[in-house]
């Protein structure tokens, strides 16, 4: 018997302690790396988007979403952050995002900080750059094949971010249940996540590549851009320059 | 205003209309870990919170080193309807920390001299 309150990411406990250590060390080394990576990715117009990118995807968090009778999901955010930010700093801002419910708001065990990150930071991140950066032909081509991207990338960041969890619980978890439940549970209430993560991932890198393409980091390097800025650039009177 | 101000704080709106109003519609029904974590047992309210009767994974669960913060669960020390405002001053906080360390990190980049913004 024990009282537990609404968690959205891992608690403290579900693995034991030394899978949690070495996750632990895994995403210190991961994120340290990315630090250093992001110095590249990051200047006075790209560190501001990045800084507003992180507390969306907290707001975002926040908002469950039905899958099914009795269960919810919400963003994870990986391929999200991958295509407007780059993989570097959007590993960062889930990291950052992460922290921030875990101390502030009790939500993720402090001792699964290293799980957690491994699996939505990580994981997710790095899934859904892989498979925007397969895509990135069609990404490029039109605004529609980027929203299609953004789709795709997010629904597969989302199922890969759950096997994290199935690897975890694999190595080191406290039981209560057996490896294949586990498994087939996570991938298949994940897929269904993975529907809504889709959809909220490309409305927003639609909505973002429509007013400023030149913020979208998989679009980088796109020497004419067929996604042209197509918001009214009405230059407010007496505006600063 | 500049392009790349109001397209900034048009974002900014965005997330705090997220976190402070769209959150009150939120479900609150344990999400797909949860779900997995619970699969086994079976769950009743209590007063003090949920009482787990079975076999799975969530009965491992400790409580949380931060359950006594005081925006512990999204609420504003545990006050009902005070989702919107603990969203509202996550989005703040989160901004301000990522915003920071973006900042220094990108005072460091090496692409720093590339481009002088566009505003």
């Amino acid at each position: 018997m024990v009282t537990m309150v609404t968690a959205m990411h891992m608690s403290d406990g579900l693995v034991n302690a030394p899978t949690s250590l070495v996750f632990g060390a895994v995403a210190l080394v991961v994120l340290v790396l990315c630090l250093v990576r992001a110095r590249a990715d990051l200047d006075e117009r790209t560190a501001p988007m990045a800084g507003l990118v992180t507390a969306f995807v907290f707001a975002v968090q926040m908002i469950n979403f039905p899958i099914l009778p009795g269960a919810s999901g919400h963003l994870l955010g990986g391929a999200l952050v991958a295509i407007l930010v780059g993989p570097w700093v959007g590993t960062v801002c889930i990291a950052i995002v992460l922290l921030v419910q875990a101390l502030l708001f009790a939500d993720g065990g402090l001792t699964a900080l290293g799980t957690n990150i491994t699996n939505m930071a990580i994981i997710g991140v790095f899934t859904g750059y892989g498979v925007a950066l397969l895509l990135r032909r069609v990404a490029r081509r039109s605004r529609g094949g980027l929203v299609a991207t953004a789709f795709v990338a997010a629904f597969v960041n989302t199922v890969v971010a759950s096997l994290g969890f199935v690897l975890e619980y694999a190595v080191g978890g406290s039981g209560g249940a057996s490896l294949g439940t586990v498994f087939a549970l996570m991938v298949g209430l994940h897929a269904l996540i993975g529907i809504g993560e889709g959809v909220i991932t490309a409305a927003t890198v639609g909505a973002v590549v429509a007013v400023r393409p030149d913020l979208v980091y998989l679009l980088r390097g796109t020497a004419t851009p067929l996604v042209r800025r197509s918001a009214p650039s009405t230059p407010t009177a007496g505006g600063a320059a | 205003m500049t392009r790349r101000r109001g397209f900034l704080l048009g974002f900014l709106v965005v997330a705090l209309l997220v976190a402070g109003g769209l959150s009150y519609f939120a479900s609150s029904s344990p999400d797909g870990l949860d779900t997995v974590a619970r699969h086994g047992c079976q769950v009743s309210e209590t007063g003090g919170g949920e009482h787990l009767d079975g076999t799975c994974i969530a009965q491992n669960a400790g409580e949380h080193a931060a359950a006594h913060s005081p925006l512990a669960d999204y609420s504003v020390l545990g006050g009902k309807g005070t989702v919107g405002i603990a969203g509202v001053v996550g989005v703040l906080v989160t901004l301000a920390l990522a915003g920071a360390l973006f900042r220094v990190l990108g005072r460091r980049s090496p692409a720093r001299q590339a481009e002088r913004g566009d505003d």
